[in-house]
C-alpha cells in the first residue's frame, strides 16, 4: 500500500505534529516502507480468533472508593510550563 | 404542511461517589484550582488508572432501574482528541461494550403550551456506559490565555444515551426529568445542575411525516430544563426556516445562548473527528458478577414507576397526583411519612402535599428537603381534620402557624383557640337567633329563593367565629329553615 | 570486587570489608572517568547517591540488612524517581523532575539498595540500538563503533562496563534482551504483569514489563525478588504470592526438554551467530536435557505485529504530552493547536514521530479493523503457537539477536532493516511470556552473542536454573570489555 502526501498531512495533523514539506515527503517513504512490512499479516485468515488486547486474560480489579490522594499542587506545578493562580495556562481556547 | 420533531438525549450523570473514577483524588466541586488534581489527574508519565468500585456499583444500579441488561463483560476504550482539558490527550470511555445496554423509561408528559392532555409514554434507553469528565477551561482572561483546572477530570460519569424516541421539546423536558429524577432517587448522582452534575447534550432533527431522518444538530451542555426548552423550541424553529428556505441543514455541534434564546454552531469542532478508539491496555475487562449484581439490586429502593402504579391501585390516588407524589425520592417518603400519622386521610393528604405545601415551597424557593415542617407534623395535623376537630379553615391556620412559627398541630389548636364548634345545642342556638333576627329573609328562603342558603351559612359562621363545625351547621339549619318551607 | 556477584558485594558488606559509600564512590568514581566515553549513564546525582549508601550503611551496621542493601543499581532513565531528573532519553522530559518514585523505585529504595543513576536509552523505549536518544548514542563496551542495542541500551552498556552492581531495564519487543545480547550480559523480562508498570514511563502498556540487567543469573535471581510483587496501582500487575526467584537456582538439569523452534534458525540468522547458540545446546545436552523440535508458524508474523500494535498504544500513550502541565513547550507559537504542533515536533525525535504516525494511522477510521484488530488476532494465534509448544517442553531456546552488534550509523536511515533486528524477541512480549538472554560466546568480530531462554508463563524460576548452571559450566558471562579500566 502507498500513502500520499496527503494522508501523511492528516495523520500529522491527528497526532498534532508539525512537518513541512520535506518532512511530509520523507515521512511518506518511509511510512509506505513499514506499511509493507505489515502488509503481510492481511493474508492471514483470522475468521473466529478473538482478539487479544492483553497478555493475560485476567478481568478488572475494584478500587475502594475512598479518597487517597491529598493536594501536591505547589509540587507538580514547579515543573509546569506555565501557571498562575493554580490554573494551566494555555493560549486561548476557541469554542 | 407538518414537520416532525426528532429528539434524542445523551445525559452526563456525575456520579456521587467520594473519590474519582480511576484514582483516590477527591471530587468534591468547588475546591481551589488544581488542588483535588492528583498524579493521575494531570496523568503524569507513568501514572496508570484503578476502576472505582463505587462507579461501577451506581452503574449497575441505574442499569437495573431502567430495566437493562447488565454486560457481565464491559471494555474500557480510549477516545483520543487533543484538548488542554483532556490532559492524557484520551478520554477513558467505553465504546462498543458498555456496562448497561437497552432499558426504558417511562415519562409523564406535559404539553408546555395549548391545552393537550398530559400522557405517558416510553422512551428507550439504548445504553449507558461509564466514562471520565474531563477538566474545566476558564476563558477569563489571562492576558488572552485561558486556565486550566483539572480538579473535574476523573470524576466518574454515566452517559446514558437515549434513543431519537422524543417528539418535542415537552417530552425531551419531561424525559430529562424523569432521569433527573431517577439519579437522584436510586442515590447515583447528586442532580445538581448548577454545578453541572446533570448535563444534557440534546439531538434535534426535523422531517416530514414519514421521510427518512434529517440531518441532526447536537445541542451540548444544556443545564437547565428551561434552557432546553428554549434551546429545542428554537433550533426547531430555525431548521424548519432554514429548510423550507430551501436551505440544507448540516451536521454540527452547537451552543446555546441563554441571553438571546438562540443556538449557534461552535467553532473550533469544525475539523473531522477521528477519536481512533480502541480498548484500554492500561485497564482489564470489567467484569460483573451475579452476587455484585444482586448486592446492587438488595440497594435498590422502591423505584418511583412501582410506587406511582401502587399509588394509583392501593392508595386509589389519581395518576396525576401518584405522578406527582413520585417526582421525587424525598416528596415520596414525605407523603408515606404523613400518611403513616393519618392512614385514612391518602386524598387529603395527597391534596395537601400537591397543594399548599407545594405552594408554600415554590413561594420560599425551597425543596420538599428543605421544608420546615415535617412529616409528622403535618400529618398531625391531617389527624385533626380528619376527627373533625378542625375545620377546612382552622387547618388553613395551623398550617400557616406551623410553618413561620413551628410547633405540633394539637398545641396550634389550643393556642390559638381553633377547635371546631360541634355541640349540636351550641349550633342550634345560633341558628335560632339568626332566623329570629332576620324575618324578611328567612320568608324569602322559604318563599322559593333558594340561594339565600349560603347568606344564613355567612351568618352563622360569623356568629361562631368561624368555628362551627360546617357539617352540622348546614344540617342544623337546613332542618329549621325547611321545616315551615 | 567489580567482578563479583551481588552475593558476593552483600557478603562484603555484611562483613564490612567495603561499606556502601566506599561501593558506591567507587562506582561514582569510575562513571566519572568512563561515562564520556559510553554514554551509558544520562543523570547521577553523587550526593543522592551517596546519602542512600549512608543509610543502607547505618541498616548494614543494625543487622537490618537485605540481599541488595547498600549495593549501586543503574536505573533505566523510563522509571520516575522522586526528585531525579526523568527524562525517557527525550528532548520533551529533558528539564523533567519526576513528582514520585514507580513501584520499582520505590522496591529498590525498601531494599535499600543505592540508586546510582539513570541510564541512557532510546527516546520513550523506541528503538533498537540506542541511537534515538536525545541525549546521544551510547557505545558498546567491547567496541566503541558499534551500538550496545536497545532500547535499554545504558544498562547493558553500564552494566557490560562495570559502572554499576547490576541494573533494571525494560522491554517491550525485546528491549532487556536484545541489548543484553549485544552488551555480553544476562537479562530477563519477566511474565508480563510480575513487574508493576506503576511509574515506569509507558511505550506499549500491553507489552511493556521491567526487568533486571546484570553479569549472571544469579545476580537477576536476586534483583527479580525485589523488582517484582503485586502493586495495587497496576490494574494488570498479577495478585500472586511473592517467590523466590533463587530458589532452583542449584537443581540439576538432567531431564529438561529444550524446544527449538526451527523458525529461529531459518533464513537471516548470521553464522557466527547459530554457531554460538548450537555449542551453548550441546552444553546442554552435557548438562542433561533433551532437544525438542518445535514450531511457532506464526512467528514469522510477530514483527508485523507488534509494528501495528507498540505504536497504535504508544501513538495514544504520548497524546500527553502536550506542553500543557510539564515537558517540553516550544517557544513560539500563535495559537493553541500551534503550541501543540509544535511543541511535540520540537520536543519528539524521528523515530519517535514515526511511531506515533504508524501508530495513528492504524487507529484511523477505516483502517481500524484492517490493521489494528487484525494484528490483536494473530497476536492470539501466536500465543496459541506458544501455548503448543509448551505442551512438549520446558523451556525454547535460541538466539536472542540476528546478529552481534552492528555499527552506529549502520541502520540509521532504513527503520525496516532496524526493526528487523528484534525478530526473535518480540514474539515473546505479544504472548506475555518471560523471556532471557545470557551470554554464550563471541561472534568472528569478537562482539558478543546472546543465548534467548523463553519460558513458560511464571517459569522464571526454571529459566534462571537452566541459565545458572549453563554458567557455572562456561565462562562466557565472565568475560569483560577491554579498555574499560579492570
Amino acid at each position: 500500500m502507498s500513502l500520499s502526501n496527503a494522508d501523511v498531512k492528516k495523520i500529522a495533523s491527528l497526532a498534532r505534529l508539525a512537518m513541512n514539506d520535506a518532512e511530509i515527503a520523507s515521512a511518506r517513504s518511509q511510512l509506505s516502507g513499514i506499511f509493507e512490512l505489515i502488509a503481510e499479516m492481511q493474508a492471514v485468515d483470522t475468521k473466529g480468533v478473538v482478539p487479544m488486547s492483553h497478555a493475560q486474560d485476567v478481568s478488572q480489579r475494584l478500587r475502594e472508593d475512598k479518597i487517597t490522594e491529598s493536594s501536591q499542587r505547589e509540587l507538580f506545578q514547579t515543573i509546569a510550563p506555565q501557571v498562575e493562580s493554580g490554573l494551566y495556562l494555555v493560549p486561548q481556547v476557541i469554542e | 404542511m407538518q414537520w416532525e420533531i426528532i429528539i434524542g438525549l445523551e445525559v452526563h450523570t456525575q456520579l456521587s461517589t467520594n473519590s474519582k473514577i480511576f484514582s483516590g483524588a477527591s471530587t468534591t466541586y468547588g475546591a481551589e484550582p488544581n488542588t483535588q488534581a492528583d498524579a493521575v489527574s494531570i496523568a503524569l508519565p507513568g501514572v496508570l488508572p484503578v476502576l472505582n468500585k463505587g462507579a461501577v456499583e451506581r452503574a449497575i444500579k441505574f442499569g437495573l432501574a431502567i430495566g437493562a441488561n447488565i454486560a457481565s463483560r464491559s471494555v474500557f476504550a480510549r477516545k483520543n482528541y487533543f484538548y488542554p482539558d483532556l490532559p492524557k490527550g484520551y478520554q477513558i470511555s467505553q465504546f462498543d461494550l458498555p456496562v448497561v445496554g437497552q432499558g426504558e423509561l417511562t415519562i409523564q408528559v406535559e404539553p408546555l403550551s395549548g391545552n393537550g392532555k398530559p400522557y405517558e409514554k416510553v422512551v428507550r434507553v439504548t445504553r449507558a456506559h461509564l466514562e471520565e469528565d474531563a477538566g474545566k477551561s476558564l476563558h477569563e482572561d489571562f492576558r488572552g490565555m485561558t486556565g486550566i483546572d483539572l480538579n473535574r477530570a476523573g470524576t466518574p460519569l454515566l452517559e446514558i444515551v437515549s434513543e431519537p424516541d422524543m417528539r418535542s421539546a415537552a417530552e425531551a423536558v419531561a424525559y430529562a426529568k424523569t432521569l433527573h429524577s431517577l439519579v437522584r432517587w436510586i442515590g447515583i448522582c447528586d442532580g445538581n445542575m448548577q454545578e453541572g452534575s446533570f448535563r444534557c447534550d440534546v439531538n434535534v432533527s426535523v422531517r416530514r411525516p414519514g421521510a427518512p431522518l434529517g440531518t441532526r444538530r447536537e445541542i451540548k451542555n444544556l443545564n437547565s430544563f428551561k434552557f432546553m426548552q428554549q434551546a429545542i423550541d428554537y433550533e426547531v424553529q430555525w431548521q424548519i426556516d432554514t429548510l423550507e428556505n430551501g436551505g440544507k441543514i448540516q451536521q454540527a455541534t452547537v451552543l446555546f445562548d441563554p441571553e438571546k434564546g438562540t443556538t449557534h454552531a461552535m467553532r473550533s469542532k469544525e475539523e473531522a473527528h477521528d477519536y481512533r478508539y480502541f480498548p484500554d491496555p492500561d485497564l482489564l475487562p470489567l467484569d460483573i458478577t451475579p452476587s455484585m449484581l444482586a448486592q446492587a439490586r438488595d440497594t435498590l429502593p422502591e423505584l418511583p414507576q412501582a410506587k406511582r402504579e401502587r399509588y394509583v391501585t392501593e392508595l386509589g390516588l389519581t395518576p396525576y397526583d401518584a405522578s406527582i407524589l413520585t417526582s421525587s425520592r424525598e416528596m415520596a417518603e414525605f407523603f408515606e411519612a404523613a400518611l403513616a400519622e393519618a392512614p385514612d386521610q391518602r386524598k387529603i393528604c395527597a391534596n395537601w402535599l400537591i397543594g399548599d405545601v407545594s405552594a408554600q415551597l415554590n413561594r420560599d424557593g425551597l425543596d420538599i428537603a428543605q421544608c420546615p415542617i415535617t412529616p409528622k407534623q403535618l400529618g398531625g395535623m391531617l389527624k385533626r381534620i380528619s376527627d373533625g376537630t378542625i375545620s377546612n379553615a382552622g387547618a388553613k391556620e395551623v398550617f400557616r402557624v406551623m410553618w413561620s412559627e413551628s410547633g405540633e398541630a394539637d398545641a396550634i389548636i389550643d393556642a390559638k383557640g381553633l377547635r371546631q364548634v360541634s355541640d349540636t345545642g351550641a349550633i342550634e342556638k345560633i341558628v335560632d337567633e339568626i332566623i329570629a333576627n332576620n324575618p324578611t329573609q328567612v320568608a324569602d328562603y322559604r318563599g322559593g329563593k333558594d340561594k339565600l342558603f349560603g347568606f344564613f351559612v355567612g351568618l352563622a359562621m360569623k356568629a361562631s367565629k368561624g368555628k362551627a363545625n360546617p357539617a352540622q351547621l348546614n344540617e342544623v339549619l337546613k332542618r329549621k329553615l325547611d321545616n315551615n318551607k | 570486587m567489580l567482578n563479583s556477584s551481588l552475593t558476593q558485594m552483600g557478603a562484603a558488606l555484611h562483613a564490612k570489608r567495603i561499606s556502601s559509600i566506599e561501593l558506591t564512590q567507587l562506582y561514582l568514581n569510575r562513571i566519572t572517568e568512563l561515562n564520556p566515553a559510553l554514554n551509558a549513564y544520562i543523570t547521577t546525582n553523587a550526593e543522592f547517591s551517596l546519602a542512600q549508601a549512608r543509610r543502607a550503611d547505618q541498616l548494614l551496621a543494625n543487622g537490618k540488612a537485605q540481599s541488595l542493601t547498600g549495593i549501586p543499581i543503574a536505573q533505566k532513565d523510563i522509571f520516575c524517581a522522586k526528585s531525579w531528573r526523568t527524562t525517557c532519553g527525550s528532548k520533551m522530559l529533558e528539564n523533567f523532575i519526576a513528582p514520585y518514585d514507580a513501584h520499582v523505585i520505590e522496591q529498590f529504595n525498601n531494599a535499600g539498595a543505592v540508586n546510582l543513576g539513570k541510564t541512557n536509552m532510546d527516546e520513550f523505549a523506541m528503538g533498537s540500538s540506542n541511537e534515538t536518544s536525545f541525549f546521544g548514542p551510547v557505545k558498546n563496551p567491547w567496541d566503541n563503533h558499534a551500538v550496545p542495542g536497545g532500547s535499554s541500551g545504558g544498562s547493558a552498556c553500564a552494566v557490560a562496563a562495570r559502572l554499576c552492581a547490576a541494573a533494571t531495564g525494560t522491554d517491550t519487543g525485546g528491549s532487556i534482551r536484545q541489548p543484553a545480547a549485544l552488551c555480553g550480559i544476562s537479562g530477563i523480562k519477566p511474565t508480563y504483569g510480575t513487574v508493576s508498570r506503576y511509574g515506569m514511563i509507558a511505550f506499549a502498556s500491553s507489552l511493556d514489563q521491567a526487568g533486571p540487567m546484570a553479569r549472571n543469573a544469579e545476580d537477576l535471581a536476586l534483583m527479580l525478588n525485589v523488582m517484582t510483587g503485586f502493586d495495587e496501582r497496576d490494574s494488570t500487575s498479577l495478585q500472586r504470592d511473592k517467590e523466590d526467584y533463587a530458589r532452583d537456582l542449584n537443581k540439576p538439569l538432567a531431564g529438561l526438554r529444550i524446544g527449538l523452534p526451527k523458525e529461529f534458525f531459518a533464513e537471516g540468522l548470521a553464522q557466527d551467530v547459530a554457531g554460538c547458540v548450537n555449542l551453548a545446546i550441546t552444553e546442554y545436552q552435557k548438562l542433561g536435557a533433551s532437544i525438542v523440535d518445535i514450531t511457532l508458524p506464526n512467528s514469522r508474523l510477530a514483527v508485523p505485529v507488534y509494528y501495528v500494535l507498540a505504536p497504535a498504544e504508544a501513538s495514544s500513550n504520548l497524546s500527553r504530552y502536550d506542553g500543557v502541565r510539564y515537558g517540553y513547550r516550544a517557544p513560539e507559537y500563535s495559537d493553541l493547536t500551534e503550541m501543540y504542533e509544535r511543541s511535540r515536533a520540537q520536543g519528539f525525535g524521528a523515530e519517535v514521530k514515526r511511531r506515533i504516525m504508524i501508530g495513528t494511522y492504524v487507529l484511523s477510521h477505516g483502517y481500524y479493523d484492517a490493521y489494528y484488530l487484525q494484528a490483536q488476532k494473530i497476536r492470539r494465534l501466536i500465543a496459541q503457537d506458544f501455548t503448543e509448544a509448551f505442551q512438549n517442553c520446558d523451556v525454547i531456546m535460541g538466539p536472542t539477536s540476528p546478529s552481534t552488534a552492528f555499527n552506529l550509523g549502520e541502520k540509521g536511515d532504513d527503520p525496516v532493516q532496524m526493526y528487523l533486528s528484534d525478530i526473535y524477541t518480540i514474539a515473546v512480549n505479544l504472548a506475555g511470556l518471560p523471556g532471557m538472554s545470557i551470554p554464550c560466546g563471541f561472534g568472528s568480530n569478537g562482539l558478543p552473542i546472546g543465548l534467548q531462554i523463553i519460558g513458560n508463563y511464571f517459569d522464571e524460576a526454571r529459566m534462571l536454573n537452566a541459565a545458572h548452571q549453563y554458567q557455572l559450566v562456561t565462562d562466557n558471562h565472565q568475560r569483560a570489555p577491554n579498555n574499560i579500566g579492570l
